[in-house]
């Protein structure tokens, strides 16, 4: 990811903050411009809304795959977590083996390393889950 | 009075016991158990360092209480991610305070974070902030091999510092400082190096003992007016004899004592401790909390609970006994994984 990219997207990454339509309601992440559902009701008014760090697992998956990234962390469990606000995020679950991992488990979103540009460059941080 | 408004504390899951390093190097756990008075020690994941560290102790402490007028966050640890590029900023930007706000990084090995709790408090009591954010967090280094190694551990504790609302107030707080040469870490060197037995008594216990005495001299105490003392801990030995040495008994530092378990957090090491002890203080409750940092200096701090702990929610994040005893176990293998001790290729 390229230094303006990550830096532009600081604020969902750190604070879980996504949007909320003034319309309907609906809150999501990461953060739209427009709801989906309201359409033009729904344009130039949509609020920022920072999510509870709290859900339950929707669904995972172990993943073996030698990624350059995520080798210390191998194997490592992949979710779709739905958010207590109700958008299904997919992140890392961390602090824990995957035979710990069950579907409907709580969770909640935690401040991590998620990769670094090289040695010298910068660090990305940003939300993963673990077990509560 | 200036004092602490919130407070929290974050511990990494991860573990490994003595016996686990010492079977790796050949040494008798049974000795370095004794000799220490270490049992295990905290391992950071390989995705958590020092700033991830503050920011989830900090976030613990503004589940207890969130304050939005904050007007500066410092953040104390002799293992920041970066060389150039502050701590601060990314805490500042992950708990939301930034951009209206100053921040910097501080350093001064295990004492850091009280250095930075001495500066919000001046800074609150002149009136320049409403409240201040204090944290120190380390994830720290020993070379493998080294008798660092089996203390070295990851940990931290935030403070919101201010003058309304406080659950415990700081009445006073004395300092020294020396140019002492008992552990030091060159730039650009992944380890840092230490005196063996002249870390003891020209280092930690001459910086200790004095602060202890000057402050209870300077507020007319005795260790028996003290319900709790909390003294930086390198490993369980050293603060046992200084707290046995100024008068105190084993039930007065038990409770802040945590280094037997998690290891030393270096500039979480005290102040982590302090969180323990203020996880069941009641008002009125007086406690001493002495931080050392090598190079050397110390921090002593006059602390006295007010009524405020009753109503404040403690419950809302993990006490640090109960983040102590959740942790996880892991062997020599992974523990060198985790801490990027492990030669990779290209």
């Amino acid at each position: 990811m390229t230094i303006p990219r990550f830096w532009r997207e600081f604020e969902h990454r750190y604070r879980l903050i996504g949007t909320k339509c003034p319309s309907c309601g609906r809150v999501y992440f990461p953060p739209r411009d427009v709801c989906p559902y309201c359409h033009r009701e729904s344009v130039g008014k949509m609020q920022k809304y920072e999510l509870k760090n709290t859900g339950k697992i929707y669904s995972f998956t172990v993943v073996y795959q030698d990624i350059p990234d995520f080798k210390e962390l191998k194997p490592y469990i992949m979710a779709i977590v739905e958010m207590d606000d109700g958008p299904k995020i997919t992140g890392q679950i961390v602090d824990a083996s995957p035979e710990e991992i069950k579907i409907g488990m709580p969770v909640k979103a935690v401040f991590r390393r998620i990769r670094e540009e090289s040695p010298s460059g910068i660090i990305e941080y940003g939300y993963k889950f673990v077990p509560i | 009075m200036v004092g602490i408004v919130s407070y929290g504390s974050y511990i990494p899951k991860w573990r490994i016991k003595v016996e686990e390093i010492a079977r790796v190097w050949g040494e008798d756990p049974e000795d370095i158990k004794n000799g220490l008075f270490i049992y295990s020690k905290s391992v950071p994941g390989p995705d958590e360092d020092t700033a991830t560290i503050s920011v989830e102790a900090l976030r613990n402490a503004l589940s207890r209480k969130r304050i939005n007028d904050v007007g500066a966050i410092y953040v104390g640890s002799e293992s920041h991610p970066y060389a150039v590029k502050p701590t601060a900023t990314i805490v500042a930007e992950a708990t939301g305070f930034s951009p209206n706000i100053t921040a910097a990084d501080f350093e001064f090995a295990c004492k850091a974070g009280t250095a930075a709790i001495q500066t919000v408090m001046g800074m609150v009591k002149a009136g320049m902030i409403r409240h201040g954010i204090a944290i120190g967090a380390d994830t720290s280094q020993g070379a493998p091999g080294d008798a660092l190694e089996y203390s070295a551990s990851a940990g931290g504790t935030a403070f919101i510092i201010g003058e309304k609302d406080t659950i415990a107030e700081i009445k006073a707080t004395y300092s020294i400082t020396t140019d002492t040469p008992d552990f030091w870490r060159r730039e650009g060197q992944d380890y840092p190096r230490h005196g063996g037995r002249f870390t003891g008594e020209p280092a930690y216990f001459r910086h200790i003992l004095e602060t202890s005495k000057k402050i209870m001299e300077l507020m007319k105490t005795k260790p028996e007016d003290y319900s709790y003392a909390v003294f930086h801990q390198p490993n369980g030995k050293f603060p046992s004899r200084a707290a046995k040495t100024l008068g105190f008994k084993e039930s007065q530092i038990k409770q802040g004592l945590i280094v037997p378990y998690i290891g030393n957090t270096y500039s979480g090491s005290m102040i982590t401790g302090l969180s323990a002890i203020l996880d069941i203080a009641k008002p009125g409750d007086r406690i001493l909390a002495v931080s050392f940092g090598s190079g050397a200096g110390s921090d002593a701090f006059h602390i006295e609970v007010t009524d405020g702990i009753e109503n404040y929610p403690r419950e809302n994040a993990p006490d640090v006994w109960k983040q102590i005893n959740s942790g996880k176990f892991i062997d020599y293998a992974i523990y060198a994984k985790f801490k990027g001790k492990i030669k990779m290729g290209e």
